[in-house]
């Protein structure tokens, strides 16, 4: 039995398509509750209950909106391209569900044990702008088309400054695998020493950038519900819109994972003695998503002009600096080789 | 299982290929290209280079791609116009290609590969360490000078494209951050008590 899952293609086949299933499914059952949760803090932040009705303390509202989503008519605008009309969302959900390949949960925990994992997520999310593109360009009309200009510059402009972000911490631990990240984090003093307090001031410029990068409040000049149209979602109804919006919800979650992992040590316990596992990544994912949750519930939203300001003439620059600093840090071992971990951990 | 890959990817190159030349509505063909440069860098893949590979990917898929369909999308291009300029042109086209495929021919026929490169290309990185640590090597340490002076031509370049293009306009308003942000409330806002029945 065990060579036919080492030795036949059939084999290899299935464990994989297992391992991906075991990602996927939890990960798509999650964000129903996700997105419940994050409409619970909007609504505890404003004094109001939130979605209470379906199922108890309205824990199946998300399943309620996503069937009522998905038998609703598809709608094409007219002359609209309907082939990269229907390819956009498909591109949104998918690209964003694709990134978690390289993403661990534990020891090995991970579907793809890559050496460039963390350029694979940096890929993978450069081509998550095609979805909102394309999704303009086919509904043949005007706003849709005005507003995926918008989001696929703002997209563009916060992926630089994350890249720039992320190779400092891949300064520090010598490789672009999350395993020798999060073991290059792990030291005797629990959670001083992650890379949340050597790259402290990076730490604040990334949740900055991820909420730009994935149209989070206050930085959700694509959609604006209220001073702009929809963007470019303004034709989309029914099932392509749901997948849009599933995009969205992956790829924020997908974001709070890399924070956890980059800054947070991943699956590494706070406390030494405690043992580590996926129950830590879990916990640290669950409390960054709660401070974007946070962020959305508190913060007016930006001007476009600020918006583009902040990312080219303040994130660049200081993320810029910061990658020269730590690269000099790193090399002649400042503050006992804080900043040189390749050959402390992993 | 690689030969497989390496078919379907090969595949897909050609394809994409194909039908960005031939693809009437351009973000079409741009759309195309993408297929294409995906499908070469799982080429790349197979052939154990994955961070060219993801380099592929970011540059040519994230950033010139997107740079392209930004412009493509925002051109309004009259294509029978072009198609009949094209017509003019086809027979020298077509000259041009038949040289260009002769001398393809001329070239790869007489080309004999040394032994010893062909045991190079056979490893191009050592087994041992990832291929990103032997880039890292190959392009700091061994060719440390040349490859900073081709990213200098580069940085020239940048900024001789930005000299070129730069051109401040004055018939614009412009935001200022820095006085927005330092507005002081007291002398832009004042309170008026109004006095029911009076008005201000």
């Amino acid at each position: 039995m065990a060579s036919f899952f080492s030795d036949t293609y059939l084999g290899i086949a299935l464990v994989i398509i297992g391992q991906i299933l075991l990602v996927l499914l939890p990960l798509l059952v999650a964000q129903a509750f996700i997105m419940l949760a994050e409409r619970k803090i909007w609504a505890a932040v404003q004094l109001r209950r939130g979605p209470n009705v379906v199922g108890a303390f309205g824990l199946l509202q998300s399943f309620a909106d996503f069937l009522k989503y998905i038998v609703k008519e598809v709608v094409f605008p007219a002359g609209a391209d309907r082939f990269v009309f229907i390819l956009a969302p498909i591109i949104s959900a998918v690209m964003a569900l694709v990134a978690w390949a390289v993403i661990p949960f534990g020891e090995n925990l991970v579907v793809a044990n890559i050496n460039v994992a963390i350029l694979y997520v940096l890929a993978i999310s450069s081509m998550e702008v095609y979805g909102v593109i394309m999704g303009g360009w086919a509904s043949n009309s005007k706003y849709p088309f005005l507003g995926s200009l918008r989001s696929a510059a703002q997209m563009i402009s916060y992926e630089v400054s994350i890249g720039l972000i992320i190779i400092g911490v891949i300064i520090s631990s010598g490789s672009m695998n999350f395993g020798h990240i999060v073991d290059a984090q792990k030291g005797s003093y629990g959670l001083f020493s992650w890379y949340w307090l050597p790259h402290f001031p990076m730490l604040f410029l990334f949740f900055i950038s991820a909420l730009a990068e994935t149209n989070r409040p206050p930085f959700d000049l694509p959609e604006a519900e209220s001073e702009l149209v929809a963007g470019y979602q303004v034709e989309y109804s029914s099932t392509p819109f749901v997948l849009f919006f599933l995009g969205e919800l992956v790829a924020m979650t997908l974001m709070c994972a890399l924070v956890s992992l980059l800054f947070f040590g991943g699956w590494l316990s706070p406390v030494p003695g405690l043992p580590d596992g996926l129950l830590w990544m879990l916990l640290k994912m669950v409390i960054v998503f709660f401070c974007f949750s946070m962020v959305k519930a508190i913060t007016p939203r930006y001007r476009y002009d600020q918006l583009m300001r902040l990312g080219w003439k303040v994130f660049l620059p200081m993320s810029l600096v910061w990658v020269v600093f730590v690269a000099f840090a790193a090399k002649f071992d400042w503050l006992w080789g804080t900043y040189a971990r390749w050959a402390v951990g992993g | 299982m690689i030969a497989f890959s390496f078919y379907l990817f090969s595949i897909c190159v050609l394809v994409g290929g194909f039908f960005t030349v031939v693809s009437r509505q351009p973000v079409h063909s741009v759309l195309w290209l993408i297929l294409a440069f995906l499908s070469s860098a799982g080429l790349f893949v197979l052939l154990g280079a994955e961070f060219v590979a993801m380099l592929m990917i970011i540059v040519y898929v994230g950033a010139v791609m997107v740079l392209f369909l930004f412009v493509v999308m925002m051109l309004d291009v009259d294509f029978a116009e072009l198609k009949a300029e094209m017509a003019k042109y086809m027979p020298l086209a077509l000259v041009i290609a038949l040289v260009l495929l002769m001398q393809f021919f001329l070239a790869f026929g007489a080309w004999d590969a040394n032994s010893a490169a062909e045991t190079l290309r056979g490893n191009v990185t050592p087994a041992d360490i990832p291929n990103t640590n032997a880039l890292g090597m190959i392009l700091y340490d061994k060719y440390f000078l040349l490859f900073q002076l081709s990213g200098l031509i580069l940085l020239v370049a940048m900024i001789g494209a930005i000299v070129l293009t730069m051109r401040h306009r004055t018939d614009i308003k412009r935001q200022n951050i820095l006085t927005q942000i330092y507005r002081d409330p007291a002398k832009s806002m004042e309170l008026k008590d109004v006095k029911p029945g009076q008005g201000v």
